[in-house]
């Protein structure tokens, strides 16, 4: 335990002596502002880290379990096994955070891990190649660097386990190799993160947490709301109260607030700004190619067909679909691939609970945006296209660890077995018979 | 094609249909399930026998026995799996509410194996319907007899639609493998496994494989031979062989190898008698194929025991192997027959090694009065599970994962692991729509006072003593307090 608590507490140093040049790495990489950086890429990873450091201890005992009473003489536990050798594969949106946090369950239990950071965020990607190893054992941990090519060869490799984040057809190739070698994997994929917005809210409430969960990391988010429903008298009232939070929070031209960040690259840039043709701007819309800037934008008039609501947008837009009532969002949803998140609006108890039950999704926020991923105690991860398996807090550590069945007997006492041995005589039989009739319920079992 | 798409959208249908997902319901299906055992062990018994040899008392105990076992753990704790978990909250989250939530995944596939081909559908069937999925149950085409009662039997006592039986052989299932399903449970060989999830990745379909593998088995010197090689002997050849757990090899220093095997052939004689064959409670190889595959292994070989067999009625008589070949055809794959090699190795750390070198098994056991030397061989080596002085028996815990690990499989279930193997954990938060104050905290435009403001809240302090703890929550709510004073005079 002492050699992974050094390990961790080793990465801790990282963040904090490479604080600075990772708030400039992800600036340079996303344009992402130092509030933003600092939020996501350090403090969130630092909690991890304590949550680990805090709980390890206790995290990796044997844990007792029930016994039969045929059984009490013995031992039953389950141990918590390191897998071994782990691949970590991030991706560009939130560089250190999405390697940082499952490099620590992995490390909390017990593997050696390669990281893959990467090639689209390029100085992130340099910054973790080059800093990474100085602060952990290089025999253990090691970075990996490439692009497509690098990482496909790279998957050839064998693996005890693979976690991935990134999108649903790459989670595909992923798992596609990983069946090659029957190797255990996490895929933290993607979707289109539905919003519902009920007749009764606070307007101006739902308008701040909204666009902050869609414009944090200028839409570069897996979990951020990528649609909003809605019907259209909350539509009318909704968008100026959008648009006060826009120039609260980024002022009245978004391209001079230190805290909006840019689009990764130029083919993500396109990407979006082909997106701007669905429907109609009615907030936002401006561009600028040189410096891959996209304003917060919101589109109204959006059809389901419409090319914004094919793909996961990735991006600082915000399309709104109308519906006239809860059961007609509710049916939408459902209609499509489960999301990594779904997020209801409503001062309503009943209609935030209705959406919960009667949807599936990864995880479900409501009356706000993002915040479920803050508490470790809760697991991340998705359902159907948006992923399998989960992490956070102990459920990292859970993810990283195989729990091994452990029984251990002692030798005497061996009378106690003899109703197992043959010969079955129909005595022998009628013995078992009865007590599996009188004690079913835990010790039906071999005696 | 379009029949199994057929089957798997009315499946779907049904899940859709929301019918599946009451307490009340799947309680009922697992109780029809219940007097669907208990009405039917007749025929049930009958085709067990018919499929593998398989004598009553054997049967009941090894299929029958654990499937009402399961049934009636399930019935029991559901109410409290199925409960939403609260969970620790932060201070940011303090007046929220805060909770897992279990949630049925949609359509499970369970593809059941041909040893124990009644409890290895039931059981995952159990845990299936118990987190409210619908299921396509697949049994194994190889003991046919099983998969034809449970064709027939199903759809007497369960919603026909929610839970089909799919039959067929390799050509129906690699149909079926074509179909989306949202989660699958394999029973099987690692080849297969391999098909299955490469299948499964199509869809990104979460997979939970129960395959095999080489169980070593390793005896101590200080240790009761005669209780030990007992143990085995029951472990090594209930249903001749055929057990995905069973010790497929020993190994021990070669002092004890002669007493291993004298002790192992004393009690063969207890449990079959002088003539294994008229036995009635010695198990047949299932067919001609793995007969013949199991007969294989024995070329070459130092028969210290058996080798008999009879092609006709697939017997292979209990058999033991003498100074093995690590090299040997018969230590290169999972036996899965009556036949037990003994590898000799000069030290545990020897058999460590051994263990080590090769691919993860499913079952590892350790015979040995020394504890510290159980100790040592469960923290060097790794297997889905284990048992020490015993075998088998770690699979029968109903709180115990049971499952594989490496290439011996992944993901695990029983009891309440079946639960929560084919339920989805949602996260759930629920804010309120008031106190926007605090949000305040997180939105641009950012600066230093927020941040040291967003650190307190959000930023757990690495403190591992109660005290601190203690004294951090103090500060921190009357923290809370000013900066709920102090936010509303801030411009935002």
């Amino acid at each position: 335990m002492e050699y992974r608590m050094a390990q961790l507490k080793a990465l801790g140093h990282f963040l904090d002596d490479k604080k600075q040049q990772i708030l400039e790495a992800t600036a340079s990489d996303l344009g992402k502002a130092p509030f933003e950086a600092e939020l996501s890429e350090i403090l969130l990873c630092k909690n991890e880290l304590h949550e680990t450091l805090n709980n390890l201890s206790c995290w990796m005992k044997d844990e007792q379990v029930d016994r039969t009473l045929a059984m009490q003489l013995d031992s039953a536990f389950i141990r918590k096994d390191p897998y071994g050798v782990v691949l970590i594969i991030a991706p560009w949106n939130y560089p250190i955070h999405l390697f940082l946090v499952p490099l620590v369950g992995a490390i909390a239990a017990g593997n050696c891990v390669i990281v893959k950071p990467s090639e689209v965020s390029k100085k992130t990607e340099r910054l973790v190649a080059e800093a990474l190893p100085d602060y952990l054992d290089k025999d253990c941990f090691a970075v990996v660097t490439g692009g497509v090519q690098e990482t496909t060869r790279l998957l050839e490799n064998k693996f005890d386990y693979i976690f991935f984040t990134g999108s649903p057809p790459v989670g595909r190739v992923v798992m596609t190799a990983a069946a090659k070698h029957l190797t255990p994997v996490t895929l933290e994929l993607g979707g289109k993160n539905p919003c519902y917005v009920s007749d009764t809210c606070d307007v101006t409430n739902v308008a701040r947490r909204v666009a902050w969960g869609r414009f944090f990391n200028a839409g570069q988010t897996c979990i951020a709301p990528d649609y909003l429903l809605c019907t259209i008298e909350m539509q009318e009232k909704l968008l100026p109260a959008l648009r006060k939070a826009i120039d609260d929070f980024y002022g009245p031209n978004p391209r001079e607030s230190p805290d909006f960040g840019r689009i990764v690259s130029d083919k993500q840039f396109q990407r979006l700004r082909a997106l701007l043709g669905s429907g109609r701007v009615a907030i936002g819309g401006q561009t600028d190619e040189a410096e891959r800037y996209i304003a917060p934008t919101v589109l109204v008039d959006v059809q389901p067909l419409d090319p914004i609501m094919q793909e996961e947008i990735f991006g600082p837009i915000l399309p709104i679909m109308i519906i006239t009532n809860m059961d007609e969002a509710i049916d939408f949803i459902n209609s499509r691939e489960r999301p990594l998140a779904v997020y209801a609006f409503s001062s309503d108890d009943k209609v935030v609970n209705q959406v919960l039950e009667r949807t599936s999704s990864g995880g479900f926020c409501g009356n706000d945006t993002l915040m479920h991923v803050t508490l470790p105690s809760l697991p991340f991860g998705g359902i159907g296209n948006s992923g399998l398996g989960t992490h956070h807090g102990k459920f990292s550590f859970d993810t990283f660890s195989h729990h091994r069945g452990c029984l251990k007997r002692g030798m005497g006492w061996e009378c106690l077995n003899a109703p197992r041995y043959p010969p079955y005589s129909q005595q022998k039989f009628g013995v078992i018979r009865a007590m599996s009739k009188v004690r079913c319920k835990n010790d039906c079992t071999l005696l | 094609m379009e029949r199994m798409q057929q089957i798997v959208g009315r499946a779907r249908a049904a899940f859709s249909s929301g019918r599946s997902r009451p307490l009340e319901f799947r309680i009922q299906q697992l109780k029809a399930l219940e007097r669907m055992v208990q009405e039917k062990e007749k025929e049930i018994l009958a085709a067990l026998k018919a499929d593998l040899n398989k004598c009553g008392p054997n049967a009941y105990s090894h299929e029958i026995l654990g499937v009402l076992g399961e049934l009636a753990l399930t019935m029991e704790k559901l109410p409290s799996w199925a409960a939403p978990q609260a969970v620790k909250k932060n201070l940011l989250t303090l007046r929220d509410e805060a909770y897992i939530n279990y949630e049925p995944l949609g359509v499970v596939l369970v593809i059941g194996a041909w040893n124990y081909p009644f409890v290895l559908v039931m059981q995952p069937l159990i845990g299936a319907i118990a987190a409210g999925n619908a299921v396509v149950v697949k049994p194994s085409e190889v003991s046919e007899n099983t998969a034809r009662l449970v064709a027939e039997l199903l759809p007497q006592y369960l919603d026909k639609d929610l839970y089909p039986v799919v039959t067929g052989g390799v050509p129906e299932t690699t149909e079926l493998l074509t179909q989306r399903f949202d989660h699958i449970l394999y029973t099987g060989n690692t080849a297969v496994g391999k098909i299955v999830m490469a299948a499964a990745a199509k869809h990104l379909t979460p997979v939970t494989l129960e395959l095999g593998g080489k169980s070593p088995c390793y005896i101590d010197k200080d240790c009761d031979l005669a209780v030990a090689c007992r143990r085995i002997t029951w472990g090594k050849y209930m249903n001749c062989g055929q057990t995905c757990i069973a010790p497929d090899y020993i190994l021990c220093d070669p002092s004890i190898q002669s007493q291993v095997v004298e002790n192992i052939k004393a009690t063969l004689k207890e449990f079959y008698g002088e003539d294994v064959k008229s036995s009635p409670d010695y198990e047949r190889i299932v067919n001609q194929r793995h007969f013949k595959r199991v007969k294989s292994l024995l070329e070459g070989q130092k028969i210290a025991h058996g080798g008999e067999s009879d092609e006709a009625s697939c017997f292979i008589a209990p058999t033991i192997l003498t100074d093995v070949s690590p090299e040997s055809k018969v230590m290169e794959e999972e036996i899965f027959g009556p036949v037990l090699p003994i590898v000799t190795v000069k030290s545990v750390d020897e058999a460590i090694e051994f263990i080590n070198y090769r691919e993860k098994p499913l079952a590892l056991y350790v015979f040995s009065n020394n504890k510290q030397l159980i100790r040592r061989v469960i923290a060097e080596t790794s297997s889905g599970g284990m048992t020490a002085n015993d075998v088998i028996m770690h699979s029968v815990v109903p709180g115990l994962p049971f499952g594989g690990v490496g290439h011996s499989g992944m993901g695990a279930y029983h009891g309440r692991y079946s639960f929560e193997t084919f339920s989805h954990r949602r996260a759930c938060l629920i804010k309120d729509l008031r106190w926007e104050a605090l949000n305040k905290l997180r939105y641009p435009p950012g600066s230093m006072e927020m941040m040291h403001l967003a650190k307190f809240f959000l930023l757990k302090q690495c403190n591992r003593s109660r005290v601190g703890q203690f004294i951090s929550a103090l500060l921190a709510a009357v923290k809370a307090v000013v900066a709920k004073v102090l936010c509303p005079q801030r411009k935002v």
